[in-house]
C-alpha cells in the first residue's frame, strides 16, 4: 500500500514574535519539513522613494533614519555621501571623524540587537536583557549629539549637524572600556552554549558562489568566506586612517555569522577608541554657506547669515545635474543610494538599495528541505529589519 | 585583472563594440548604454568574462521620464569584487517594451524585477513569478511613476458598521502644498502673466 501525504500550508506572521517585524511567510510543509517558502513583504511599505522625490535634499535625510531604524546614522551616511559627491563638497576632517565614530556606534547598535534577538529566537532570554542595556547607553550618545535617541537626522550633506557636546567623548571612552567585558559575558552565554550551537551550527549554509549569486553583502557575504568590506575595499570618508580587521567566516552557517558579528563589534570598539584619541579640531561641516546653514549666533548679527539660513531651510540647495551610486558598509551589508539629480532642489529619483531585501529573497532557497524550527534561526541570522526591506 | 576603470571601458568597448551605444566615466564609475535586445548578452558577458568578473548584481531599478518618447530608463548596477569596480548599465525603453529577465543569470534579479514591475509597471519576459511585491494585495497603479499622486488614490480605515477594513478614495482636508521654488525672485507666475496681458492690451 502506498501512503499518500499532503503538504500543509502554514501562515507565519505578519504578527509573529520571531518574524522580526511584519513579515508574512507562506510555508508549504511536508510534516515538519519545509517544502517552499513564499515571503510576502511590503506590509511596512511607506513609499520612502516617492516621498523623497517630493522633498528637498535636507528634508530627505530623516527618511533614511526610518529605514534601518536600529542603525539610523549609517543610512544617512550613504545619502549624504551621494549628495556631497554630486555637489563636489569636501567634509572637514573633524566632521569625517565624527561620522565614522557614529557609524561604528550604529554598527554596535545593530549587531547587539541582531545577536540578542537571534538568541531569543532560539530560546535564550538573558542575552537580550544584557544587550539592550548597552544599546540604551549607546542611544543616549545619539540623543546627546542629535537630540533624539533613534531618528537622529544628524549627518547632513556637507558634514554633521552640530559639534559634539562637552564631555561626550569621555563618556564614550568610558563605555568602550566597559563594553568588551559585556561582550565577553554575552559570549559565555552563547558561544559554547550547547543549545545555541545545536540550533545554529550547520544551519542555513551559504556557499561563496551562492552568496555572490544572491547579491549578499556584509556579514552574510563575509560569513561565507568572501573578504569584502566596503570600509576596506572602497574606503569612503576617512576609513583609510583606521586600522581594523575584517572577521571572516568559514562555513557560512548561522553560527559563523554570529561569530563574525561578535568580532565586528570588538573591531568597532577599537575604531571608536582610535577615533576619539585622534579627533582633530576644526569645523564639523563644510564652510560653504550655500550648502550648510550658518551658526545660530551669526543669525543675530549678520544679515547674510539670516538670508542663507532662510533660503536653506525653505528652498534648500540645488544639486548639480548628474546620477551617482554610492554605497556604505552598513551593519547589515551594502547600503546604497542611486541618486539622480536634475539640477533642482529636489532629487529626481532616489533608489535605495537595502541589503536586507536581497537577503530575505534567499529564504526559499536557504530553507528548502530544512525543518520548520530552523526558519526563525535562519531568519534571525539574516538580520532583517523591515524598515529597510519594505522602504 | 583590470586595474582601472579606463581599462574596463576599453575592454567593454572593444569586445561588445556595436552593443554599446555610449560609454562614459563619471565620478569614477562606468556608465554604459545598451539596447533592450542586447541586455542579457551584455550582462552575461560581464559576468562570465575572465577579465571583467562582474559576479554580483547589486540592484535593478527604473527611472520615469514621462516627457520622453522612450519613457523609462532601466538601470542595472553590477559589482566586481575581484577588480573592485562598479558598472552602471542604462537602457531606454518605452511603456510597452518587454524586457528580458535576468533571473537565469542572477537568481537575485527575481525580486528586483518584481519591484520594478510593481513600482513602474514594466513587464519582464521569462520571469518565473512576476507578481507585485511591495504594494498592498489588490493594489491598482504603479506608485513610482511620475503621474501617480503622492497621496495615492485609496486609503483604508476600519469601519465600525461593516466590522471590517474598508477602502475609500483619498480625501484631504488640506491640499498638499507643493511649493514652486523655480524662480523665487521673479515674482509669482500669475502676476507675471497679468503683466504680460496688460502689455498686450496696451499695444
Amino acid at each position: 500500500m502506498v501512503k499518500k501525504t499532503k503538504t500543509m500550508n502554514l501562515n507565519f506572521g505578519p504578527q509573529h514574535p520571531a518574524a522580526h517585524g511584519v513579515l508574512r511567510l507562506i510555508l508549504e510543509l511536508d510534516g515538519e519539513v519545509v517544502e517552499k517558502i513564499d515571503p510576502h513583504i511590503g506590509l511596512l511599505h511607506r513609499g520612502t522613494e516617492k516621498l523623497i522625490e517630493h522633498k528637498t535634499y535636507t528634508q530627505a535625510i530623516p527618511y533614511f533614519d526610518r529605514l534601518d531604524y536600529v542603525a539610523p546614522m549609517n543610512q544617512e551616511h550613504a545619502f549624504a555621501l551621494a549628495v556631497e559627491r554630486l555637489l563636489n563638497v569636501e567634509v572637514p576632517i573633524r566632521g569625517q571623524y565624527i561620522r565614522v565614530l557614529f557609524c561604528e556606534i550604529g554598527r554596535i547598535l545593530s549587531h547587539l540587537l541582531n545577536i540578542t534577538t537571534q538568541a531569543l529566537d532560539v530560546g535564550a532570554l538573558t542575552p537580550s536583557l544584557w544587550g539592550f542595556e548597552e544599546r540604551e547607553t549607546l542611544m543616549t550618545f545619539y540623543e546627546r549629539v542629535s537630540g533624539s535617541r533613534l531618528h537622529a537626522n544628524y549627518f547632513r550633506p556637507g558634514g554633521v549637524h552640530r559639534d559634539l557636546p562637552i564631555g561626550l567623548t569621555d563618556d564614550i571612552i568610558k563605555f568602550c572600556e566597559n563594553f568588551p567585558k559585556v561582550l565577553d559575558d554575552l559570549e559565555t552565554l552563547l558561544t559554547d552554549n550547547r543549545i545555541f550551537k545545536q540550533r545554529n551550527v550547520n544551519i542555513g549554509i551559504v556557499t561563496q558562489q551562492e552568496a555572490l549569486d544572491y547579491s549578499f553583502s556584509g556579514v552574510m557575504l563575509r560569513g561565507s568566506g568572501v573578504p569584502w568590506d566596503l570600509r576596506k575595499s572602497q574606503p569612503y570618508e576617512c576609513y583609510k586612517d583606521f586600522k581594523f580587521k575584517i572577521p571572516i567566516g568559514k562555513n557560512g552557517d548561522c553560527y559563523d555569522r554570529y561569530l563574525c558579528r561578535m568580532e565586528e563589534m570588538r573591531e568597532s570598539v577599537k575604531i571608536i577608541k582610535d577615533c576619539i584619541k585622534n579627533l582633530p579640531t576644526g569645523p564639523v561641516k563644510s564652510i560653504d554657506g550655500k550648502i550648510t546653514p550658518p551658526k545660530k549666533e551669526e543669525l543675530k548679527n549678520s544679515m547674510e547669515a539670516l538670508i542663507h539660513h532662510f533660503k536653506l531651510f525653505s528652498e534648500g540647495f540645488r544639486v548639480n545635474k548628474g546620477e551617482i551610486y554610492t554605497a556604505v558598509e552598513a551593519p547589515k551589508g551594502e547600503f546604497g543610494v542611486y541618486l539622480i539629480s536634475d539640477g533642482t532642489n529636489k532629487p529626481y529619483k532616489c533608489k535605495i538599495r537595502a541589503p536586507g531585501f536581497s537577503h530575505l529573497q534567499a529564504m526559499d532557497y536557504l530553507l528548502k528541505g530544512n525543518m520548520l524550527a530552523d526558519v526563525p534561526a535562519v531568519l534571525g541570522s539574516l538580520d532583517i529589519v523591515f524598515g529597510e526591506v519594505d522602504r | 585583472m583590470l586595474k582601472t576603470i579606463n581599462d574596463l571601458e576599453r575592454i567593454v568597448n572593444s569586445i561588445l563594440t556595436t552593443a554599446i551605444k555610449k560609454s562614459e566615466i563619471k565620478y569614477n564609475q562606468l556608465y554604459i548604454d545598451v539596447e533592450p535586445e542586447d541586455i542579457t548578452s551584455t550582462i552575461l558577458f560581464l559576468k562570465t568574462n575572465s577579465k571583467c568578473k562582474f559576479r554580483q548584481l547589486i540592484d535593478i531599478t527604473a527611472v520615469d521620464y514621462p516627457q520622453r518618447q522612450k519613457r523609462f530608463k532601466i538601470v542595472y548596477l553590477l559589482l566586481s569584487h575581484e577588480n573592485n569596480l562598479r558598472i552602471i548599465i542604462n537602457m531606454n525603453i518605452n511603456e510597452k517594451t518587454e524586457v528580458s529577465s535576468l533571473t537565469k543569470i542572477f537568481p537575485s534579479a527575481n525580486w528586483m524585477e518584481r519591484e520594478v514591475f510593481d513600482m513602474y509597471g514594466i513587464s519582464f519576459k521569462n520571469h518565473p513569478d512576476l507578481r507585485r511585491i511591495l504594494t498592498d494585495y489588490g493594489f491598482d497603479g504603479h506608485p513610482l511613476r511620475k503621474d501617480f499622486p503622492l497621496t495615492g488614490n485609496t486609503e483604508v480605515r476600519y469601519s465600525e458598521e461593516k466590522k471590517k477594513v474598508v477602502y475609500e478614495t483619498v480625501k484631504l482636508d488640506q491640499e498638499y502644498r507643493d511649493f514652486d521654488f523655480d524662480s523665487p525672485w521673479e515674482g509669482t507666475k500669475y502676476l507675471s502673466k497679468k503683466i504680460e496681458k496688460t502689455k498686450i492690451e496696451k499695444k
